[in-house]
C-alpha cells in the first residue's frame, strides 16, 4: 500500500505530465501552422504593383481600364529616365572602340536584363514570347529583390582564399561618368513611382487559373482538382465501406473467412500510400484501361481504396456501439434485418461513421503518393465534370511538391507555394468543420 | 378468428431449447389461454426468458440456439423453417426488461411498426398514436410533446412508450420480459394497472422475478425450475395451495 501522500504526489505529477504534453502539442502545432499561415496569407494579401493590375486586366478582364491607363501613363513618366539612360548608353556603347566596348558589354547586358525583369519589356521592343517577360514584377516584395539586382552585382571575394565569399558590388562604380549613371539613382529613388505598389487583396487567388507555370494567376485548377479527387474518393469509398461494415457487423457469422477478411482490412490500412499509387496505375490504368492515361477517375478510385479500410473500421466501431436493444426492439416489432439496419441502427451509428469519413476526407485531400501515378500533372486547366473521367488534373498536394522541387524559377513563386500549402490546410479544415457541424446536428437530433 | 374463445391461443408441446449442448428448457408442454395474463416465475437461469423468447423466435438472434418440439400459435406450428418470422413478430409483440425506445421522437417510436409495414396515411397514423398512447396510459403526459425525443422521458414513461409501440401494431399476444425490474415502485404500479387493462384485449405472457407482482397481475402462473415446468395452474391456487413442494418453497422464499 502506498501512503496517502505518495499517492497524491503521483496523482499530481501524472496530471502535470498530461497538461504538459498537451501544451507541448499545442505549441508544436502553433509553431508549425503560424509560418504556414503567415506566408500563405501573403499569396492573398500583398502589395501589388501596376504590373499586377495590368495582368488582372489583360488576362482576367478585371479592373478599370481607364484607371489603369492613367496609372500606366504615370508609371511610364517615372520610368522614362531609366529607359532614356539605357538608350543613350546603348548608343554610346555602339560607337565605342572594340576594346572599350568589351569592358562594358557584359555588365550592361546584366543591367538591362535586370531592368527588364523589374519593369517589363523596354519601350519599342518586340513583345517577348514568354509571358513572364511580358510584364514587370507584379509584387512589391519581389520587386525589391529585383531592384537589388539592378543596383548590385554579385561577386566573389577571393582574398580569404578557398571558394571565396559572396559580396555585393554596386554597379554604379563601373558606370560612373557614363550616360548610364543616372539610371541607378532613378531606380533607387523612384522605384515605387515606377511600379506604384498598392495593398491588394487577391481573393481570386483560390479560383483563378494560373498563367505561365504559376508566374501569374492563382491556384484554381489545383483547388478544383483536389476537390474532384477528394469527393470522388469519398463517393467511391463511403458507400462501399459502410456496406462492408454493415455486412461484417450485422450479417457475417463469425467464421474463418470473416476473420481472414478482417485481417486483410487491417493490413490494407497499413499499406504505404506509394504502393496504393503503383497499384492504381497497374490496375486501373494499365490493366483495366479506365482511362488512356492518368485521370481524375483513376486517382479518385486509388484514393478511395486508400481510405476504404479507415472507413470500414470506423463504421464497424460505430455500428457495434449501437445498443443491441435497438435491434431487438426493431425486430420484435416485425422489422426485417435490413429494415432494422436502415431505420434504426444506421441512423444511430451515423455520427460515428461520419467521424471516420471526416478523417478520411482530410487524408484523401492531402495524400500525394497515390495521385502521382494515377491523376496528377503539374500544369493544367480546370476540368469540367465530364473531363474528370479522362483527363488528369493538377492537385494541391502534388503541386506543392512539384513547384518547390521541379519548377524553373522556384524563388520567383514562393508565394504561390505557400499559398497552396495554406489553401490546402484551410480546405481540409473547412471540409472537417463542415462535416463536424453536420455530425453535431445529427447527434443532437438523436439525443434530444 | 375461427377458433372458439375457450381454445388456448398458444400450445407448447414437448418444447426443449438448447444453447449449444446445454439444455436450458426441458420438454415443456403447456397451453396459454386467450386474453389472460400468464406469469412465468422461477429462479434466475431457470429458462423462463428463453421460453418466452421462443414464442416470437427472438432466440434466432442468438447463435447456437436450437429449439425442438411444437409451438403452436392458433394451431400453426411456428417452430419450423419456412415460418414468416416477420409476420409472426407482428402477431406476437414484446416488451423488454430494459426499456428500449428508439432515439427518435415519441411519435416516430409509436408508429415504427406501422412505418415498416409501409403505412403512410397521416390521419391513420395520428389515430394509432393517440389510441396506443391512451391504451398505454401515456397520452395525457406526452400529448403536447409528441415530436420531442423519446429519450427525454422518465424510465417508467419509456417503458409505457415501449408498450404503446408494441400495441400499435395490434398484436394478439404481448410478451413481457420482466418489464418492471428496472422501475421504481410507483412506475411499477402504473405498469401493473396497465397490464390489468390490457388483458381485455390481449393475451399477456409476463416473466417476473417479483412474486407479489405475479400474484397481483396474473390469472395463471407457471413455475419453472432448472428448465422444467414444475407447476402450472390458476394463480390463486399456485399462491395458496401449490401442489408441488418445490413451488411452495420458492414462493415462500425458501430458495431462489
Amino acid at each position: 500500500m502506498l501512503r496517502l501522500g505518495t499517492r497524491k504526489l503521483l496523482d499530481r505529477s501524472f496530471t502535470g505530465m498530461g497538461v504538459l504534453s498537451i501544451v507541448l502539442l499545442a505549441a508544436a502545432l502553433l509553431i508549425l501552422l503560424a509560418p504556414i499561415c503567415l506566408r500563405g496569407i501573403s499569396a492573398y494579401v500583398f502589395q501589388g504593383t501596376v504590373e499586377f493590375r495590368r495582368v488582372a486586366l489583360e488576362k482576367f478582364q478585371r479592373g478599370d481600364r481607364e484607371e489603369l491607363k492613367r496609372e500606366q501613363a504615370a508609371a511610364a513618366r517615372a520610368r522614362q529616365p531609366v529607359f532614356a539612360a539605357l538608350a543613350a548608353f546603348k548608343k554610346d556603347l555602339d560607337a565605342m572602340p572594340f576594346a572599350e566596348r568589351k569592358k562594358y558589354k557584359t555588365d550592361f547586358a546584366a543591367v538591362q536584363d535586370a531592368v527588364k525583369d523589374l519593369l517589363g519589356p523596354l519601350p519599342g521592343e518586340e513583345a517577348p514570347l514568354l509571358m513572364r517577360s511580358q510584364y514587370g514584377q507584379t509584387r512589391w516584395d519581389r520587386a525589391q529583390v529585383k531592384i537589388q539586382q539592378v543596383l548590385f552585382a554579385e561577386d566573389y571575394d577571393f582574398s580569404g582564399g578557398g571558394l571565396g565569399r559572396k559580396v555585393l558590388k554596386p554597379r554604379l562604380e563601373k558606370f560612373r561618368g557614363t550616360k548610364l549613371e543616372p539610371l541607378f539613382a532613378a531606380i533607387e529613388k523612384n522605384a515605387s513611382e515606377m511600379l506604384r505598389p498598392q495593398w491588394t487583396f487577391y481573393g481570386r487567388f483560390l479560383t483563378d487559373a494560373s498563367h505561365d507555370a504559376h508566374f501569374f494567376g492563382g491556384i484554381g485548377p489545383e483547388v478544383l482538382g483536389t476537390l474532384y479527387l477528394t469527393l470522388g474518393a469519398i463517393l467511391f469509398a463511403v458507400p462501399m465501406g459502410v456496406i462492408a461494415a454493415i455486412y461484417l457487423v450485422e450479417y457475417a457469422r463469425e467464421n474463418r473467412l470473416v476473420r481472414v477478411l478482417r485481417v486483410c482490412i487491417s493490413t490494407l490500412a497499413g499499406v504505404p500510400s506509394i504502393v496504393f499509387g503503383l497499384f492504381g496505375l497497374a490496375f486501373f490504368i494499365n490493366a483495366a484501361h479506365l482511362s488512356e492515361n492518368k485521370s481524375v477517375l483513376a486517382g479518385s478510385l486509388t484514393l478511395g481504396l486508400l481510405i476504404l479500410p479507415t472507413i470500414i473500421r470506423a463504421s464497424e466501431e460505430a455500428l457495434r456501439a449501437v445498443p443491441a436493444t435497438y435491434k431487438q426492439a426493431a425486430l420484435s416489432l416485425g422489422a426485417g434485418q435490413w429494415h432494422a439496419v436502415r431505420s434504426v441502427i444506421l441512423p444511430a451509428a451515423l455520427p460515428g461513421i461520419l467521424t471516420g469519413v471526416i478523417i478520411s476526407m482530410g487524408r484523401a485531400a492531402g495524400e500525394t503518393a497515390p495521385i502521382i501515378f494515377t491523376a496528377a500533372v503539374s500544369v493544367g486547366k480546370p476540368l469540367t465534370l465530364l473531363q474528370t473521367f479522362t483527363q488528369p488534373t493538377p492537385a494541391l498536394p502534388w503541386n506543392i511538391y512539384n513547384l518547390c522541387s521541379e519548377h524553373v524559377a522556384v524563388d520567383e513563386i514562393r508565394h504561390v507555394q505557400y499559398g497552396m500549402v495554406f489553401s490546402l490546410v484551410l480546405l481540409v479544415l473547412l471540409l472537417n468543420l463542415a462535416a463536424i457541424i453536420v455530425r453535431a446536428r445529427i447527434s443532437r437530433k438523436l439525443r434530444t | 378468428m375461427n377458433t372458439a374463445p375457450s381454445q388456448p391461443i398458444v400450445r407448447l408441446h414437448d418444447v426443449s431449447i438448447f444453447y449449444g449442448r446445454v439444455q436450458a428448457v426441458h420438454e415443456v408442454t403447456m397451453d396459454f389461454p386467450r386474453q389472460q395474463v400468464i406469469a412465468l416465475i422461477g429462479p434466475s437461469g431457470c429458462g423462463k426468458s428463453t421460453l418466452l423468447r421462443a414464442l416470437n423466435r427472438m432466440n434466432d438472434l442468438v447463435d447456437g440456439v436450437r429449439t425442438t418440439g411444437r409451438i403452436e400459435l392458433e394451431g400453426e406450428n411456428l417452430n419450423q423453417p419456412g415460418v414468416d418470422v416477420i409476420q409472426l413478430r407482428r402477431r406476437v409483440g414484446m416488451v423488454f426488461q430494459k426499456s428500449n425506445p428508439f432515439p427518435k421522437t415519441i411519435y416516430e417510436n409509436v408508429i415504427y411498426g406501422l412505418r415498416i409495414q409501409g403505412v403512410k396515411d397521416k390521419s391513420l397514423l395520428d389515430e394509432v398514436v393517440e389510441k396506443s398512447l391512451t391504451s398505454a396510459a401515456l397520452w395525457d403526459e406526452v400529448k403536447d410533446r409528441l415530436h420531442t425525443s423519446a429519450l427525454q422521458l422518465s424510465g417508467g414513461q419509456m417503458q409505457r412508450l415501449c408498450i404503446a409501440r408494441c400495441i400499435a401494431v395490434n398484436p394478439e399476444i404481448i410478451l413481457m420480459d420482466e418489464p418492471c425490474s428496472a422501475l421504481d415502485p410507483r412506475s411499477t404500479i402504473r405498469i401493473e394497472d396497465l397490464i390489468d387493462e390490457l388483458r381485455n384485449t390481449y393475451t399477456i405472457i409476463i416473466v417476473t422475478h417479483n412474486m407479489q407482482q405475479a400474484s397481483r397481475v396474473s390469472d395463471h402462473t407457471a413455475f419453472l425450475y432448472e428448465g422444467h415446468l414444475v407447476e402450472y395452474d390458476q394463480t390463486d391456487k399456485i399462491f395458496t395451495k401449490p401442489a408441488q413442494k418445490r413451488t411452495e418453497d420458492y414462493i415462500t422464499g425458501r430458495f431462489g
